[in-house]
């Protein structure tokens, strides 16, 4: 029997952002993704620009002038937000991945209670936390810079 | 939402097609479809197949959210046609689209060999050394109700695949073994009566392995039955990391109790009616 062309319906990085109509968990889900690889391109960064310090003392002090411009400014406090979220929400991660926050196994009864629903107010908690955090911080990163 | 039962509104069906002799993708054709209160998608796609387009395909077989078999796309959502109602989702328009994250075999038949495959790679079955025991069973295997609640909420999964078109982590990852598969391999894991834990956990561990996961959520949002797929995935996480920290409980499958006949009778359980068959 010969072999039927068929269509490639696989969403690829479309599947994390696209859809609708989905729940808070999956923002958190393409947050966490994003901040994530933010963090670990500022990481990247971070090691090429300190190793210039072995390329002797104008270099390094050429590039710290550099590096006081504002937009740099900007993209450090863009790193800190990212670390403000993904470290709160990595939290409920690890609990809920280990299984303490999502509920014992039930007999589904509709309407269908998920644990989505059981861990749902953890994840504000963290939220919150995340929120208190990042305005602590920004009042912080601000007025340092202000004075 | 929709007061007047007898009321009929026009709602327009935007649905998937691909003929793969004739398309080199799917395009999407515009049908105008009477809509009365309570009509589910799956009998407006057999109004379309009626009336306007015999051309049209899909699956489907109970009509009764049981099978699994018409999982579709609905207003980008992944859900069964037959227990999704038109206007619980739509007030003029509806889209009707193949379930994501499978090939097209045709208009809206997505091909799901891919997830079976993975499904019977994780042996979902109870596994027991006495093999000859389970094709010719002589007695029963003891388990308590709470044993039983363990994993009794991961057997009501139909196996419509509409976790797998949810699932975003799927959707970059191919070889990733999806909320499916894994929910049954913690149905079977946690059954007393399995002694196939070791082998199915090796497989759930492994690189396209439950350790993909992130908790998006997405598959227990659109289950058809309440399965829940995401709480067996964080539970099958805890055991595989219980198990490499050398602190989950082992235990043995259990022992079958007696043979029919020779085990001792409850008192209180009255006796059997005489056979009708087979006496």
């Amino acid at each position: 029997m010969p072999e039927l062309k068929r269509h490639d319906n696989r969403l690829g990085i479309w599947g994390w952002l696209g859809g609708g109509r989905w729940g808070m968990e999956r923002y958190a889900y393409i947050l966490h993704r994003v901040t994530g690889l933010g963090i670990l391109a500022y990481f990247l960064m971070h090691i090429c620009v300190t190793s210039l310090r072995a390329w002797g003392i104008y270099l390094w002090t050429g590039e710290g002038a550099f590096l006081d411009a504002p937009v740099f400014k900007v993209g450090e406090f863009l790193v800190f937000s990212a670390f403000a979220f993904h470290a709160f929400n990595g939290v409920r991660l690890i609990l809920v991945e280990l299984g303490f926050a999502v509920g014992k196994p039930i007999e589904p009864v509709y309407p269908y209670k998920s644990s989505l629903h059981v861990q749902r107010p953890l994840f504000l908690a963290m939220m919150v936390l995340a929120a208190v955090f990042f305005a602590a911080g920004s009042y912080e990163f601000w007025h340092g810079l202000a004075r | 939402m929709w007061e007047n039962v007898a009321e009929v509104r026009e709602v327009a069906f935007h649905v998937t097609r691909f003929t793969p002799e004739r398309d080199v993708k799917p395009r999407v054709q515009t049908f105008q479809v009477p809509v009365r209160a309570g009509m589910t998608v799956l009998e407006g796609l057999h109004y379309i197949k009626e009336n306007l387009d015999s051309s049209l395909v899909w699956r489907y077989s109970c009509r009764m959210g049981v099978c699994g078999s018409c999982g579709m796309l609905l207003n980008g959502r992944p859900g069964l046609a037959c227990n999704t109602q038109i206007f619980d989702i739509a007030g003029t328009d509806l889209t009707v689209g193949p379930l994501p994250n499978f090939d097209v075999v045709r208009d809206l038949i997505p091909d799901l060999v891919p997830m079976f495959s993975k499904h019977a790679g994780l042996r979902p079955h109870v596994v027991r050394e006495d093999a000859a025991d389970q094709d010719d069973p002589a007695g029963e295997y003891f388990q308590t109700p709470a044993q039983l609640e363990e994993f009794l909420q991961f057997t009501y999964c139909i196996k419509c695949a509409c976790c797998m078109a949810a699932c975003p982590t799927l959707a970059t990852d191919a070889g990733y073994l999806g909320p499916m598969p894994l929910a049954q391999v913690q149905r079977y894991n946690v059954d007393t009566r399995d002694g196939g834990r070791g082998e199915r956990l090796a497989a759930a561990g492994a690189a396209h392995g439950v350790f993909r996961c992130h908790y998006a959520g997405e598959c227990s949002r659109v289950c058809p039955k309440g399965v829940d797929p995401a709480k067996a995935i964080q539970h099958l996480k805890r055991q595989l990391v219980l198990d490499y920290l050398h602190l989950a409980r082992r235990q043995k499958p259990c022992a079958k109790q007696h043979g029919p006949g020779k085990g001792t009778r409850d008192p209180q359980i009255p006796a059997s009616p005489p056979r009708t068959i087979g006496a």
